[in-house]
């Protein structure tokens, strides 16, 4: 009787306990979910803060509106170029430039660095030759290109190709090298042949760090062409700014700069977007 | 008819194995590390009759791996022989299960347990269907299209096992399938394995060093010697099959036959650890040039 009586009460506290932790862990959804929109506030005001700073700034004649100009003048600039579609013109012509580019040297970078990776001869014969010329920095060798290719197209694909090949091969290939010695066991284990190897072991296993070659590769692409653009080009984001400099147009040169910003920020989560679709088995060892 | 492969070196093999399903003569396995060189196994010689679940358990170190390796032709027999019997040719000659990470992270389920399939040229959905089988088997049906990265250890192993067990090779060698598990996990994928084994009783070669796990597995159990490691004796294990892990030890023959195995074992186990101290003073002693022993470096 008495134990009855008290798994009853037990029972009673129990229904009474259980509806107050309900409403605690609603609270505590509440407190979290706050804590998010917060920190979004706060990470979306705070660049806004400072172009009104900077606006101040240099209406207050703080900043010398020769050298930094307004975000506000820049903004019009910005629109007007748009509008005129001249921005259009040079931003189109980065693109494909960096794209013909970036695929001419990343992909045989790719299919080299998994040879390199698979083969200790075939490593020991190009190693010398990637590792002395890799330290030279790209942009060095732009006059070259230029006094081989012209002024055209084709100098502009060859520096972002050679840039990218160095990162692409590089980054395959110790890909490939830290592979599990296991994998390559199990494909030998069940059967594959050398082509097998390649397709089902080699390529898969390194693709996470070839993507970070190719994350990595593309940025370096970015920063060559600009400078490429700089010397021998009639188009693209780097004349553009380029040609601010010796026009003296400084709301032009930030329009300039603002869109190969703008195009790093976009390409760079389309590259995230494209590696959770090609690596989906990476996804979880990073969240 | 029946055919022969001989895995490694020497291959001029006549005659027939008759009820033998593996041969091993003369096996010898030097590894070289710098100038000096170690014997990881010196002269094993073994016949393995068809069907049978064969354990082999020795102190680590002592070669029984590199043994395992050389039947699944992953490595190089310095002189000797492995004689596979080949009944059909259409089958692979042998599927591993390995330690442990050894399937794909870049492959679902399904897609690591049909890979040996795929490899020998199984049509598509053929071989597709053979892995759902097996996925089915060993209880992942519901994980068929998950990655690996989304599984537990003891469900990495159970793909493991299924995709040997989905190729259908002549035999089957697996290396400690369970030792970096939980003990518990451990259990129920012993008996899984088994139960998976009743049904198509294909010769097996498994390396252990737990005692327990190698009555509770195996038909006949081969202690190896220290390093270099060969053949010290054998146990045959006659406890009837379907066999359950704590059915089993619950009879009071388990804990004779396993007392039985320990003396014969401790003997090598000290002898191990013996050569193991030495190895770690080797430094001191380096201008003789003689290397004594420890597990060589690869």
């Amino acid at each position: 009787m008495v134990a009855d009586q008290a798994s009853k009460a037990q029972a009673r506290t129990r229904e009474k306990v259980a509806p107050s932790l309900a409403s605690f862990e609603k609270e505590l959804h509440k407190v979290a979910a706050r804590k998010v929109f917060q920190e979004r506030m706060v990470s979306t005001f705070s660049p806004l803060l400072l172009l009104v700073i900077w606006e101040l700034l240099v209406t207050f004649g703080i900043l010398d509106f020769r050298f930094f100009s307004k975000p506000s003048v820049i903004a019009g600039t910005f629109w007007k170029l748009i509008a005129s579609g001249e921005l259009l013109t040079h931003l189109n012509a980065s693109i494909v430039r960096i794209c013909v580019g970036f695929l001419l040297g990343t992909i045989p970078g790719i299919f080299l660095g998994i040879i390199m990776g698979l083969s200790r001869i075939v490593r020991a014969a190009i190693n010398p030759m990637i590792a002395a010329t890799y330290p030279i920095p790209k942009i060095a060798i732009l006059p070259l290109i230029l006094l081989i290719f012209g002024l055209g197209e084709q100098s502009k694909y060859a520096i972002v190709a050679i840039g990218t090949f160095y990162i692409a091969l590089i980054n395959t290939m110790a890909g490939v090298m830290n592979i599990d010695k296991i994998y390559l066991d199990v494909g030998k284990n069940f059967g594959a042949n050398r082509m097998n190897i390649w397709w089902t072991v080699a390529l898969p296993g390194a693709l996470p760090i070839i993507f970070a070659g190719i994350k990595l590769g593309w940025g370096i692409a970015l920063l060559l062409i600009v400078a490429a653009e700089f010397v021998g080009a009639k188009s693209g984001i780097g004349f553009l700014i380029w040609n601010s400099w010796q026009v003296f147009s400084i709301e032009q040169m930030f329009v300039g700069l603002l869109t190969i910003s703008a195009l790093g920020f976009v390409s760079s989560l389309l590259l995230d977007e494209l590696e959770k679709k090609v690596v989906p088995w990476k996804a979880a060892t990073i969240s | 008819m029946e055919g022969m492969i001989s895995t490694n070196i020497d291959s001029q093999s006549t005659g027939t194995l008759g009820a033998d399903k593996i041969r091993i003569t003369g096996l010898t396995k030097l590894f070289r590390t710098g100038h000096t060189s170690v014997t990881a196994l010196a002269e094993v010689n073994l016949n393995i009759p068809e069907g049978q679940f064969l354990c082999v358990v020795g102190p680590s170190g002592c070669g029984k791996t590199t043994m395992l390796r050389i039947v699944a032709g992953l490595e190089e027999a310095t002189t000797g022989q492995v004689l596979v019997s080949q009944r059909d040719k259409s089958k692979p000659i042998n599927s591993m299960i390995f330690q442990e990470h050894s399937i794909f992270p870049w492959m679902t389920v399904r897609d690591n347990v049909g890979y040996g399939l795929r490899m020998r040229g199984v049509r598509g959905h053929e071989a597709r269907e053979r892995a759902d089988e097996y996925v089915r088997k060993v209880g992942l049906a519901k994980f068929a299209s998950a990655f690996p990265h989304q599984l537990s250890g003891g469900m990495k192993q159970r793909v493991s096992i299924a995709r040997a067990f989905a190729n259908d090779p002549e035999i089957l060698l697996m290396d400690e399938p369970f030792a970096a598990l939980d003990e518990q996990t451990k259990i129920l994928l012993q008996e899984e394995l088994l139960r998976i084994w009743e049904g198509t009783r294909t010769t097996v070669v498994y390396v252990t060093h737990s005692i327990d796990e190698s009555i509770v597995m195996g038909d006949r159990i081969l202690i190896f010697t220290a390093h270099p490691g060969h053949v010290k004796t054998e146990v045959l294990i006659d406890f009837p099959r379907p066999r359950g892990v704590y059915e089993l030890k619950a009879n009071p023959r388990f804990g004779e036959v396993a007392f039985h195995i320990w003396e014969q074992l401790k003997d090598e186990v000290l002898k191990a650890k013996e050569q193991e101290r030495l190895a770690n003073e080797e430094p001191k002693r380096e201008e003789k040039g003689v290397m004594r022993g420890g597990r060589p470096s690869f």
